[in-house]
């Protein structure tokens, strides 16, 4: 990954933070990463753990932001969530994945779309 | 919402079952379900919607989306339903209005860049939504022949998707362009062209008007198959709903290209001899195709050099001889095809095919000569009434200018014998004389006394038997109505006796 694209991806991992805080989530980790893979944003709403898979594009050329996650990384998402519950010990949280959209368009306001529960 | 609901047709054999596509649009990871038993074609529509909908300057929906086609327990197959699911996705979206469409069926494969393809079967689905109660039905431009005829619906002929959508925003009827309508065709083969073969062109004639199967025997290059082509052309003309039959089974077996829709002429349908059983009687694991005796269904099945079929094949049209349907089950279910057909077999007399007259030119043994036609089975000669023997034409048949009888002419004759057949018949199940019930034909249908005596002694002297027996009077019923005669008589029984024992094989 260039330098450029990992900035954009920490842009649209702080741009989807502050939409969760806007509605009143509070972020848990950001980041988190172990050998099977990272997770971009826990946070926590109403009780509720939120695992977030943030996904920022510059151009809808190579299709949609989040037809990026496919089967395979919706599994990988999926266990990595169940990892952070274990290793803080969270077992029997209510949680739920959630993925984002952020696009960037040149002389625009970035876009955030934010599904919820998508897995 | 993001649910919307349009309507298609899923055909299962001819039977046209109403499909109901819903789309529902929701949040979550961009995917697309396909529910409802879809086979290989209908799940690559994912792409093919898509496609055609981004180059149509519509939006695909990056959210879930789940298509599911109702009744779920239905088996579907075929690109067909490509139309309605970008229709309903289109709406479920809002880039179309919401419109009640309960009473229209979209049918129609879609290319990438949003035109509409034919699809196959679109004449039985329309026959289909009719009994439904459908009034309008949206279909391919290409297959826009299919539904001239009908009138009991509206058909919209449609080239592209963005036709579809004006039609469904507006109400916007898409200009038909007229494509050229083919000529009714004719058969292209006319009696006349055969030269001499007095016995074999009677034979031709006699199964024409009664429905008996025929057998022909001769050596290679009599004009077995000349004969056999030249059946249709003296065959009554298809009524309307034969007609509308016939074009329904080679609409679902996408062969309407090669017969004009609203053709009266009987079809001709010659399977090679090395054809599979699957194709002769219909087949296939999702989409169930009507095979080669189905595709004969009014008309004439020909089988040329009918020994070298493979052992199986022959005997599997014994059932749609019996009952003119085939049923054909598979996993994807049960579908009955009408196969109501003349019969035709050629075959050479023995494997070398120079075993006639005095045979000297033959060198097959004579145990050769006796097993070859023996591959037919005796089940199956016995449902065909007629075996005729194709001679080779002399020297003198050759030269003389004089020609032939016309299908034209014969064609009247068998339309005239088949009426007098027809009239006496007026209160039973059957129409043909080749259909007469045994039990019938030896209480209501007897010939006169010296007829039935002549064919008493025969029976007495084992020449004849008893299945025999009841053939030859069919026939001898078939020869007296061609012949104008009110019953018959010892003529008409000894020509016939002629015609069954033609040639002496089982």
């Amino acid at each position: 990954m260039t330098k450029q694209t990992t900035q954009l991806g920490a842009d649209g991992e702080t741009l989807v933070a502050s939409y969760l805080k806007e509605q009143g989530a509070v972020i848990i980790a950001r980041n988190w990463r172990i050998k099977e893979g990272e997770i971009d944003l826990v946070a926590r709403l109403n009780g509720k753990l939120l695992f977030v898979e943030v996904k920022s594009r510059t151009s809808d050329k190579f299709g949609h932001p989040l037809e990026a996650i496919g089967p395979e990384k919706a599994l990988r998402l999926q266990r990595l969530a169940l990892a952070w519950i274990a290793t803080h010990d969270q077992w029997g949280a209510d949680y739920r994945i959630d993925c984002a959209a952020v696009h960037y368009r040149a002389g625009l306001k970035p876009i955030v779309e934010y599904r919820v529960g998508v897995l | 919402m993001a649910l919307a609901r349009v309507k298609s047709i899923a055909l299962v054999g001819l039977r046209g079952e109403i499909v109901d596509i819903e789309v529902d649009i929701s949040d979550g990871l961009p995917g697309y379900s396909l529910l409802g038993l879809p086979d290989a074609a209908l799940l690559e529509s994912r792409e093919r919607v898509r496609s055609a909908l981004q180059n149509s300057g519509a939006l695909w929906p990056n959210k879930r989306v789940t298509v599911s086609l109702s009744p779920a327990w239905l088996h579907k197959s075929g690109s067909g339903f490509d139309l309605p699911i970008s229709i309903a996705l289109l709406m479920a979206q809002g880039e179309i209005p919401q419109r009640e469409l309960g009473d229209h069926i979209f049918l129609g494969e879609l290319a990438l860049d949003g035109s509409v393809r034919p699809i196959r079967g679109v004449l039985p689905a329309l026959l289909a939504a009719i009994d439904q109660g459908i009034s309008t039905a949206i279909v391919p431009l290409a297959n826009a022949a299919e539904s001239r005829g009908l009138t009991a619906i509206r058909s919209i002929a449609v080239s592209h998707l963005s036709q579809v959508i004006s039609f469904v925003e507006e109400g916007v009827i898409p200009e038909e362009v007229c494509d050229e309508v083919k000529e009714v065709s004719q058969s292209p083969f006319d009696l006349s062209e055969v030269v001499g073969q007095k016995r074999a062109r009677f034979a031709l004639e006699i199964s024409a008007i009664g429905g008996h199967h025929l057998l022909l025997i001769g050596p290679p290059g009599t004009g077995k198959t000349m004969m056999a082509e030249r059946i249709p052309s003296i065959m009554p003309p298809l009524t309307q709903a034969e007609a509308v039959e016939v074009a329904a089974i080679h609409s679902v077996a996408g062969a309407l290209r090669d017969r004009s829709l609203d053709s009266r002429t009987p079809p001709f349908v010659s399977p090679h001899h090395t054809t599979t059983t699957t194709a002769m009687v219909g087949g296939g694991a999702h989409f169930i195709k009507p095979g080669a005796c189905s595709m004969a269904h009014g008309g004439v099945l020909f089988i040329d050099e009918a020994p070298e079929c493979k052992p199986g094949v022959l005997d599997s049209l014994r059932q749609p001889l019996e009952s003119g349907l085939v049923a054909i089950s598979r996993a994807a279910g049960t579908v009955t095809f009408p196969a109501d057909f003349l019969l035709v077999l050629a075959a050479n007399p023995c494997p070398c095919g120079k075993f006639n007259g005095k045979g000297r030119a033959c060198t097959c043994s004579s145990l050769q000569i006796r097993r070859y036609l023996q591959r037919i089975s005796g089940p199956l000669l016995d449902r065909i009434d007629i075996r005729a023997f194709v001679e080779v034409p002399t020297r003198t048949e050759l030269a003389a200018s004089e020609v032939g009888e016309s299908s034209g002419v014969v064609r009247s004759r068998v339309i005239a014998a088949r009426a007098i057949a027809a009239e006496r018949f007026l209160n039973d199940p059957w129409t043909t004389n080749s259909q007469i019930p045994a039990s019938h034909l030896r209480e209501r249908f007897r010939a006169s006394r010296d007829g039935m005596a002549f064919l008493h002694n025969e029976l007495d002297h084992e020449r004849l038997s008893a299945r025999g027996y009841h053939k030859v009077m069919r026939l001898a019923w078939t020869i007296a109505d061609r012949n104008g005669v009110t019953s018959p008589g010892l003529a008409e029984i000894e020509s016939a006796y002629q015609l069954r024992q033609g040639v002496e094989i089982s």
